[in-house]
């Protein structure tokens, strides 16, 4: 328990808490909309803001705040005109942006592999209380507007068409997602890095899908999972001396895994408990079996039954 | 003379310089109830994405309610019901979460929803029969009931007009029927339906009026053809998605 003593570790958890929270949030419509990767990408571009804040002796943050920002609105715009041309302009980007962070950093000279290290792979143990202030102020936002926004959003990301003849400002929503997904990005590179930032925002909503049944239940389950994860990660990482991004990383898919043998376990057992029912009842003709089903309680064939009593509603 | 609610003129759409509809003029009156057929790739699914602003027009113009279509705001006046749910999400949604997203319309994106939103839905449910379902996963249903919580969702806005993109194709004849019955209360308020449709069925009592769709132009305006007559459309090819049903009947026989 002496671990949090150091003034550093408790901003270490006051950021990864606030990042655990906020980024599954705005993950489930990336991952709604198939978009899980980006990211990723978004991440990777990051990097050159970072490069040019280095190189500039501006602060890395806010250049990277900007340079992915304008990176996520492009991204979007490529995804608004179709698909073959956008892939390889992706690609493009993508590693155009690492390739320029890795080049501007070296170019700036500031102890660079270091540097570099923090940016790719996260170093919360060195935030400062002004980046902690930053990263808790637009963690606050971004968690404020995929709240308040979620009907629409849920709308734009299930059914961009229907959305559209809504009459719903689709395009600025979809920007506004961009915008967030940059800001999400860039303050969660303190905590897991850029290289890592896409495993918050997805795993926890991976998770969350394996046992909830609706939207709100899943984000809502995805932002508990993040919490955990990130909250143990610190307490892991510091305990065990590794890095917490990587930690915080390997947790939240432990607890993938184990929720995923658990729900699969699950099944098998009401499956197992199923079957005696299925033989009392087959002493009965054939087409008697078949009306009852529906009304069972555990229908062998419903894969989606046991469900019902694990999502909190 | 009444307002239209929907007006067509010399409306032409064309995907990457294939045209697709060319010069097609349409009105469609308050408490019409207009069936837009014809043969698959005939372009009648085209000229609905056109009335909706979801396809541009090449040429001519679409008035929606009086108002050029490029202007139109008012669109809760409107519920669209495309052919089916759409390919995204694979994050879970229940049948209420989607059906509630009819409500955007009307509400607007900042708006928290409020009671009426929630009876909105709750009537909406019970239109197409499934309110016991609002709890469920879309996913889990067969795909009849999808079809008709996309056709809960348009209702769910109240809307003067419906606007549906083959609401029956594929669809089991329960749904179908509860599908047609939803559609007689809806039009029993006096309100207008525009749907695009491969077959009838269950719906030919309902409809007023028949537009026939044939290589991008209008080949028929006027009253609902005979059974016969529409299966003798030019063109009309009669092909079903029904593989599985005859796989099962060569293996499972």
């Amino acid at each position: 328990m002496s671990l949090f003593q150091y003034d550093f570790m408790i901003r270490a958890l006051v950021g990864a808490l606030v990042i655990g929270l906020t980024a599954p949030a705005l993950g489930i419509y990336l991952v709604q909309r198939r978009m899980s990767l980006i990211g990723d990408g978004v991440g990777h571009i990051a990097l050159t803001g970072v490069g040019i804040g280095l190189l500039l002796d501006r602060s890395p943050v806010l250049m990277a705040v900007l340079v992915s920002a304008v990176a996520a609105v492009a991204i979007e715009l490529i995804r608004e005109r179709g698909r073959t041309p956008g892939d390889v302009a992706l690609a493009l980007m993508f590693y155009g942006g690492i390739a320029g962070g890795v080049m501007l950093v070296g170019l700036s000279g500031s102890r660079s592999n270091a540097n570099l290290m923090a940016y790719l792979f996260g170093s919360l143990t060195t935030t400062s209380p002004q980046d902690l202030t930053v990263i808790v102020v637009l963690a606050v936002l971004v968690l404020g507007t995929m709240l308040v926004l979620r009907p629409a959003l849920f709308a734009i990301s299930h059914d961009e068409e229907y959305a559209r003849v809504s009459g719903l400002p689709v395009r600025a929503l979809n920007l506004l997602l961009a915008v967030t997904t940059a800001v999400t990005v860039t303050i969660s590179m303190r905590a897991v890095g850029l290289l890592l930032v896409s495993a918050l925002m997805v795993v926890p909503v991976a998770t969350a899908q394996l046992f909830s049944r609706g939207f709100l239940a899943t984000m809502l389950a995805a932002m508990g999972i993040g919490l955990v994860a990130a909250g143990s990660g610190v307490w892991l990482a510091g305990t065990i001396d590794t890095a917490l991004g990587a930690t915080i990383v390997i947790l939240a898919i432990g607890i993938f895994l184990v929720v995923a043998v658990g729900a699969a376990a699950r099944r098998a057992l009401v499956r197992r408990r199923a079957v005696p029912a299925g033989t009392a009842a087959a002493v009965e003709p054939c087409d008697v079996v078949l009306e009852p089903a529906p009304t069972s309680p555990t229908p062998a064939l419903d894969l989606d039954g046991p469900d019902h009593a694990a999502v909190p509603r | 003379m009444t307002e239209s609610v929907i007006t067509v003129e010399h409306g032409a759409v064309a995907y990457d310089d294939r045209p697709v509809l060319r010069d097609v003029s349409v009105r469609i009156t308050p408490g019409e109830v207009v069936a837009v057929l014809g043969a698959n790739g005939s372009g009648k699914s085209t000229l609905v994405r056109a009335i909706l602003g979801l396809v541009p027009l090449n040429a001519g113009r679409v008035t929606l309610f009086g108002t050029p279509q490029r202007r139109f705001r008012q669109w809760w006046r409107i519920g669209y019901v495309p052919q089916r749910l759409g390919a995204g999400s694979g994050v879970p949604a229940t049948v209420a979460e989607v059906v509630a997203s009819g409500r955007l319309a009307r509400r607007g994106v900042l708006r928290p929803a409020g009671g009426a939103d929630r009876r909105a839905v709750a009537e909406a449910l019970q239109a197409v029969g499934l309110t016991e379902r609002a709890g469920d996963p879309v996913v889990t249903l067969s795909g009849g009931q999808q079809q008709r919580t996309l056709i809960a969702r348009a209702l769910a806005g109240q809307p003067e007009l419906l606007v549906l993109d083959e609401p029956t194709a594929g669809v089991d004849s329960a749904s179908q029927d509860a599908f047609a019955e939803a559609l007689r209360g809806f039009v029993a308020g006096g309100r207008t339906v525009l749907l695009v449709a491969h077959e009838l069925g269950p719906l030919a009592p309902l409809i007023t009026r028949a537009v026939v769709v044939h290589e991008g132009t209008i080949a028929h305006d006027g009253a609902v053809p005979e059974p016969a007559g529409h299966h003798a459309t030019p063109g009309h090819e009669h092909v079903h998605p029904h593989a599985p049903d005859e796989s099962s009947g060569l293996w499972g026989s």
